[in-house]
């Protein structure tokens, strides 16, 4: 029999919950958040949305078909969304030691050692997440072997600028160039759009694109308060001017609602999962999302040449929105799903023919 | 909203049938409550009156008529309505609306059908259009190719290579379908195929790919969600009704899951479903490759399984969609505050189980394979899959403890055993564990995914270190609670840690586990992961958390009902009828309704119907467990057939209170000793019999009553091991059988009574005084199980005498017993004798069909007598009913590959019908027409048995002949025949070498009737007549094998046609 190490996650209001260690033996704080999708861990963990971040994953569940090769395409690894894990932590209920599955290399605890991230089993989950639920999210720590680390909030950091790119990088070379402004995007963004002949120019966050020749421009998911990505915020706002297509995701649609006026606020507890419902505003088209996110664009707000483009059926929070004349257009779930529901991939097409129409005319 | 819809028919899925089940009352009753919640007027056809959705406060109208073309068109004919509903009554109703489609009849009446266009239904049934639809949109499907002749067959399996499977179309869950190695084998099972439909299909075989399913829901505005993906345990070439199968997908990645997903979208676009739908899919376990096996554009087993996997109620919005909503315009009916369109999310894994009953039948195959022979499912829930897995494999109630622990499984060959996959594969796994097999070695023979082998070694695992400790007191807490953790019962535990009487030790095992605070906790399921505040009370228990997810209010205002479990031969829908009943009275007397139950397939694990569902064991174990939060005012466990009757007198030892008739005469009627006794008291008689402790003694009791004798083990339910024997030589080898059954209880032999007839009451006692009450008897003559005899109510062939003493005594043993509740007995009547066969202090399986003939709800009074609230006392009695109710047995041989299709003691029937007729044959001509008889058109085989039946026979066959009905006998009947005046044409048996024989005008289908009745009691029939019978059922002849049932339907269709039959509702009577 195995005889894993105590491990426990202690929450900001007092709760503990003492599990098995099956990553890394370590202590670490951050944010605790939870997702409810049922599949896709090697996906999230990539993610770099979750920059700081305990995650629980509420599917019981996991590590079942372990951790995929890391083979390259196109220069991006082929079955992960970066080429590191972000989270902090990673919080299950049942772990399966042995996976099973043709594409698997190693286990999920193996990975998690690895990278040197804390992974904690046999913690009641359901109950966690219904603490988060209940008193919004928290901050929250990993302590092992009594090594207590202080309580950290990534929120108050500028967590884009540790997952953002550092130099340029360019991708493929199709027809049509995209700028893309990486807050910490997910690598099948730029898959994406590489399948619908573009060139991809990823550049940092704060970069300044005043000198980049492009076609359309795009700006990527990330972690953390949009309101820390000042220069991002002021990128785009001088690029609103100019009537070239733009299209963000996630992050990017709450920056976008920043530059053009908007406000936007931190949600209690987020939406983390793959099936989140969203509502095409004023038809009857609806979509199965996935999301990840904790702050949102308080639709109040938006300036009158914006307008909703998407809402949760859910709760009615802003999922996207668009300019009422120019070709901007935003999502707040991820179009790009990996992990999740594909329903919404036709939105690249738009940003395409966006991009199509917009050289027609000029 | 679309056109304004008043009126609408919907279509039931008629009797129980293996591959058509209680899944169909689920979702038809959630169906007639989308309606109903719009006010639309419903007219529900169906002629199974045990189920709940034939209940007056679930449709409006009801017809107990056959869901056939010509009966459906009638009652459309005489209601009118502006919408019919087809994809909730399975494929006999999804059959059934494509003929009146086909007709004109729909478009005749202007009858628009609702939800998914009959044209869709074409285009998934029809293979080779179906396979081009999906062409259309580049989605693979197996390589196949569709043929029409045997010779057709071998050239298109020659073209593809072995092993190849065949399938029909348009058959109920792969009937005629399986795999074929060689052109032998592909010869025969193409001329079998053949006569379930004109048209079969050649396939690739994809055997040892995972296969995995989805269910799919499309609204008219296009809006498409996929509820949730089932992965199952079986690989591919083990039918999904066969399958172990788990939700959500385990073995998935995130990649294949969206990629299927994906194109189960595409599909139901493509196909145009307004509803639901599901599609199966076939992954190659080493790549991506996929191909789609099957989409069933209608609600389907899976979907219930699905709707009670996730909370997402299916045929409720299915049927709303239908109306013209869209998904985004309906709430969640969990959260109530959340929108209807979105997925799941799931956090627990559920395990469905198949139950087999094969050990019922004579000769069946016990291979499992790609048609279906399961009679029904369990559905069990937990946070790991151990311990899913090992609640389920008790759930099945085959006297399993989980996976590890249990006892005297003999697997001669295990490595057959693991590649050949029977009833009993996951407990051969078990065994080559014990034998050191390697996971590796394991998955090779069986192909099951090595995760699932894993998991199962893990539990093993923990059973070897439970093993290492010798008592509670030196057991780690933490290797119990991983062992709770992993599903292994307090029974597991205590055989595996300790010595002595485990029924004893596993309640110190309780007693230890809560002294040590290891003990389970209450969670919901709430479709959203707890991301959502929801007030769901759809619970189970797990031991993996740390926190109840509800409260628990302790002031004895709520009282719990233990459901059923399990569909079997023997205890099915009529029991969930019982318990949804009692659950309605419980509500309405103002206390809080509690159920336990974990059939998916069932109304009452529909959380809409209590106040709480605890989706879980009908254990000790667990109930107590429930019982211990609850605090209930008490519990009643006399509505759900055996299993909660079993339990009585333990609960009673643990001071639970039992609602209604004491646990201790519960016991004095199922203990036969005492219950004799008990007769002997009140000097009724009964037929006599001794309890087995010898072989000698046995025969000496044998001596004095003479053969035949019935034997069986005490506790039965539907007569489980109990057979007649005619003599010696049968009645040793049956006691060697029996005594494997039972070893704590004892075999008992009884007297058998030829030419007897059987009569049962139905009552409702109230503090030992009869209350209300229904007799009815069958028209077999004794020796037909109860359950697979016809039955009528009221009984229109005994003497007033006879049921004023059925009276009497049914008042004697009340008294005797203080019964306060449900009860049934069994009479034998001959010769002006009466005598007690059986006594049930519960309800029994014609309690629906009484109380619906009746129009009196015995579940009603006896719940409110067992919680002493007011019960008003019905003045009715069956001398002021003007009508007839006939019930009418189900069987599903055609299933069950060379099981022999005779009637005994043991109970074969999978379902049942009750139809009501103003006149006696009216009323058994409707329930055997809804059980799938037809009338002959011309030709008729008689094959007649022993003397007294031929007898019997003599003047149905001269009305046949007067009808001008062509008839064909073998040897015997032929001469009998000729002697009595009567022409046929004589048939050579199966075995002679001479034409014209029997088999011919069977394989050719130049007989519409089969009438064989067996020589003998016993179950060792000649060969012939086993061959004319089973092909009579495999080549889908309509079969009677008794000659009194014989001779009523006989008189019934030579007195009254087709157009004879009055098309009346039930409130019309």
């Amino acid at each position: 029999m195995r005889n894993p190490l105590p491990i426990t996650l202690l929450l900001e209001d007092g709760s503990t919950f003492t599990g098995r260690s099956f990553g890394h033996e370590g202590s670490i704080a951050g944010e605790v958040v939870f997702n409810t999708a049922m599949t896709g861990y090697p996906e999230s963990l990539t993610d770099p949305s979750y920059r700081g971040q305990i995650l629980v994953l509420t599917y019981p569940i996991v590590g079942n078909y372990g951790v995929p090769n890391e083979e390259t395409e196109n220069n991006l690894l082929r079955f992960f969304e970066s080429d590191t894990l972000h989270i902090s932590a990673l919080v299950i209920s049942d772990y399966s030691y042995e996976y099973s599955h043709w594409s698997a290399q190693k286990s999920l605890g193996e990975w998690l050692k690895q990278h040197r991230i804390p992974g904690i089993y046999g913690v009641d989950t359901r109950h966690i997440t219904k603490l988060l639920r209940e008193k919004g999210s928290m901050l929250g720590k990993v302590v092992f072997n009594n090594r207590e680390p202080d309580f950290y909030d990534p929120n108050r950091e500028n967590l884009v600028e540790k997952v953002s790119i550092r130099q340029k990088e360019v991708y493929g070379n199709g027809r049509y160039k995209i700028l893309l402004i990486d807050c910490g995007v997910k690598y099948n963004i730029i898959r994406y759009l590489l399948e619908r002949d573009t060139t991809i120019i990823r550049v940092p966050w704060d970069y300044d694109i005043s000198r980049e020749e492009y076609d359309g421009l795009f700006i990527s998911n990330g972690p953390g308060d949009p309101k820390q990505c000042t220069a991002t915020i002021q990128t785009l706002a001088r690029a609103f001017e100019s009537d070239k297509p733009i299209f963000g995701i996630c992050l990017g649609n709450q920056l976008m609602a920043l530059a053009a006026g908007a406000d936007t606020y931190k949600l209690k507890y987020g939406h983390r999962s793959h099936n989140q419902p969203v509502l095409e505003v004023g038809t009857d088209k609806a979509y199965i999302t996935s999301q990840n996110h904790g702050f949102a664009i308080d639709n109040r707000t938006l300036p009158e040449s914006w307008e909703p483009l998407f809402i949760n059926l859910n709760d009615q929070t802003n999922e996207g929105m668009k300019h009422v004349s120019k070709p901007f257009f935003s999502t707040q779930f991820h179009p790009e799903a990996s992990g999740g529901p594909t329903d919404t991939a036709f939105l690249f097409d738009l940003f395409i023919e966006n991009i199509k129409a917009c050289r027609r005319d000029g | 909203m679309q056109e304004k819809i008043r009126k609408v028919v919907i279509l039931g899925s008629g009797a129980l049938k293996i591959g058509e089940a209680g899944e169909f009352d689920y979702s038809g009753s959630q169906a007639l409550k989308a309606l109903r919640e719009e006010k639309i007027f419903t007219v529900l056809i169906n002629p199974n009156i045990a189920t709940v959705q034939t209940s007056e406060d679930v449709a409006d109208r009801i017809y107990f008529l056959p869901v056939t073309p010509y009966f459906v068109g009638k009652v459309i004919e005489k209601e009118r309505p502006d919408g019919i509903l087809l994809a909730f009554g399975g494929q006999t109703a999804l059959n059934c609306g494509v003929e009146l489609h086909k007709s004109g009849l729909l478009e005749r009446y202007h009858v628009k059908v609702l939800g998914t266009p009959v044209q869709a239904i074409i285009d998934t049934e029809d293979r080779e259009l179906f396979v081009g639809k999906l062409n259309e949109i580049n989605v693979k499907t197996p390589r196949s190719l569709a043929v029409t002749t045997v010779q057709g067959a071998q050239k298109a399996a020659g073209e593809l290579g072995f092993p190849i499977i065949i399938r029909a179309a348009y058959t109920l869950g792969g009937q005629g379908s399986g795999f074929c190695y060689d052109m032998d084998e592909l010869e025969r099972m193409a001329a079998k195929a053949f006569s379930y439909s004109p048209q079969i299909l050649i396939e690739e075989s994809l055997k040892g790919w995972k296969e995995v399913e989805y269910e799919v829901v499309r609204d008219r505005f296009d809006n498409c969600i996929t509820v949730c993906n089932m992965e199952n345990f079986d690989p591919l070439g083990i039918h999904t009704g066969e399958s172990i199968v788990v939700a959500p997908s385990q073995t998935l990645t995130n990649s294949e899951y969206h990629k299927l997903r994906k194109l189960s979208i595409e599909i139901i676009r493509h196909i145009g479903i307004v509803g639901e739908c599901n599609v199966q899919y076939a992954l190659d376990p080493a790549s991506e490759d996929y191909r789609v096996i099957e989409v069933n554009a209608r609600l389907s087993r899976s979907s219930a399984l699905a709707s009670k996997a996730t909370g997402y109620p299916l045929a409720f919005v299915a049927a709303k969609l239908g109306l013209g909503y869209g998904l985004h315009q309906l709430r969640n009916s969990i959260t109530r505050t959340t929108s209807a369109f979105f997925e799941p999310a799931l956090d627990y894994i559920v395990c469905k189980i198949p139950r087999w009953d094969l050990n019922k039948f004579t000769g069946v195959s016990k291979l499992i394979d790609s048609s279906m022979k399961s009679v029904g499912e369990v559905m069990a829930i937990g946070r790991t899959f151990e311990e899913a897995i090992q609640k389920g494999l008790r759930m099945i109630g085959q006297g399993m403890h989980g996976f590890v622990g249990n006892n005297d499984l003999e697997i001669s060959d295990i490595d057959t055993g693991l590649a050949e996959p029977t009833d009993m594969r996951i407990f051969v796994i078990e065994k080559a564990l014990e034998q050191d097999y390697p996971i590796e070695r394991i998955h090779e023979l069986t192909r099951i995914d090595k995760w699932f082998l894993v998991k199962l070694k893990n539990i093993f695992n923990l059973k070897n270190e439970l093993e290492k400790f010798h008592s509670l007191e030196s057991l780690p807490d933490d290797l119990l609670r991983d062992a709770k953790r992993a599903g292994f019962s307090d029974f597991q535990i205590a055989r595996v840690v300790m010595e002595g009487d485990v029924s004893e030790n596993l309640l110190k095992v309780r007693a230890h586990r809560k002294k040590r605070n290891i003990l389970p906790v209450v969670k919901q399921i709430d479709t959203l992961a707890a991301e959502y505040p929801a007030q769901t009370n759809y619970l189970y228990l797990t031991y993996s958390g740390s926190q109840h997810d509800i409260t628990f209010y302790d002031d004895r205002r709520s009282v719990i009902v233990l459901g059923s479990g399990a569909y079997r031969i023997g205890s099915s829908v009529e029991f969930d009828w019982c318990g949804v009943n009692a659950l309605k009275t419980i509500n309405e007397a103002g206390y809080r309704s509690v159920m336990i139950n974990y059939n998916p397939e069932t109304v009452s694990t529909d959380y809409d119907v209590c106040d709480r569902l605890y989706f879980d064991e009908l254990s000790f174990e667990r109930v107590m467990d429930i019982h211990d939060l609850e605090a209930p005012r008490g519990m009643i466990i006399s509505t759900g057939g055996q299993i909660p009757n079993n339990l009585a007198m333990r609960l009673h030892q643990q001071k639970v209170t039992i609602l209604g008739t004491s646990p201790e005469s519960i016991d004095n009627a199922e203990n036969r000793h005492k219950f004799s006794m008990l007769l002997d008291r009140l000097g009724v008689d009964q037929p006599r019999w001794k309890e087995l402790s010898s072989l000698s003694e046995i025969y000496d009791f044998v001596d004095e009553v003479g053969f035949p004798v019935l034997v069986r083990p005490s506790y039965v339910l539907s007569g489980a091991a109990m057979n007649v024997v005619s003599n010696r030589e049968e009645l040793e080898h049956f006691l060697t059988l029996a005594a494997k059954v039972s070893k704590q209880y004892p075999v008992v032999v009884s007297e058998f009574i030829e030419q007897a007839k059987e009569i049962e009451i139905d009552a409702v006692a109230m503090d030992g005084e009869l209350f209300s009450y229904a007799i009815s008897e069958h028209v077999e003559f004794a020796g037909v199980h109860s359950g697979d005899a016809t039955m009528v109510f009221p009984p229109q062939k005994i003497y007033f005498e006879t049921v004023r003493r059925i009276k009497k005594i049914a008042r004697q043993i009340a008294f005797a017993l203080n019964i306060s509740g449900p009860f049934n007995m069994q009479f034998l009547a001959k010769d002006n004798d009466i005598k007690v066969i059986e006594c049930n202090l519960r309800a029994s399986r014609s309690m629906p069909f009484v109380s619906k003939v009746l129009k009196s709800n015995f579940i009603d009074q006896a719940t409110r007598i067992m919680l002493k609230v007011p019960v008003e006392k019905p003045h009715k009695s069956i001398f002021d009913l003007d009508y007839i109710g006939c019930k009418a047995p189900q069987f599903s041989f055609s299933r069950l590959k060379k099981a022999d299709p005779v009637l005994g003691v043991d109970m074969s029937s999978t379902g049942e019908v009750g139809c009501i007729g103003d006149t006696y044959y009216e009323a058994i001509l409707k329930s055997m027409l809804s059980v799938g008889y037809t009338i002959p058109r011309k030709s008729i085989l008689l094959s007649t048995g022993g003397m007294r039946s031929k007898v019997e026979l003599v003047n149905s066959c001269r009305m046949l002949l007067e009808k001008g009905y062509q008839l064909y006998a073998t040897h015997g009947t032929h001469e009998f025949l000729k002697l009595n005046g009567i022409e046929s044409v004589d048939l050579a048996w199966p075995d002679e070498d001479k034409k014209p024989n029997v088999m011919d005008y069977l394989r050719e289908k130049m007989i519409d009737l089969v009438i064989n009745i067996p020589k003998d009691l016993s179950s060792h029939e000649l060969s012939n007549d086993y061959s004319i019978r089973r092909s009579a059922v495999d080549f889908n002849i309509p079969l009677i094998t008794n000659s009194r049932l014989a001779s009523a339907f006989i008189y019934a269709f030579c007195k009254m046609d087709l157009e004879d039959i009055p098309i009346k509702s039930w409130e019309e009577y």
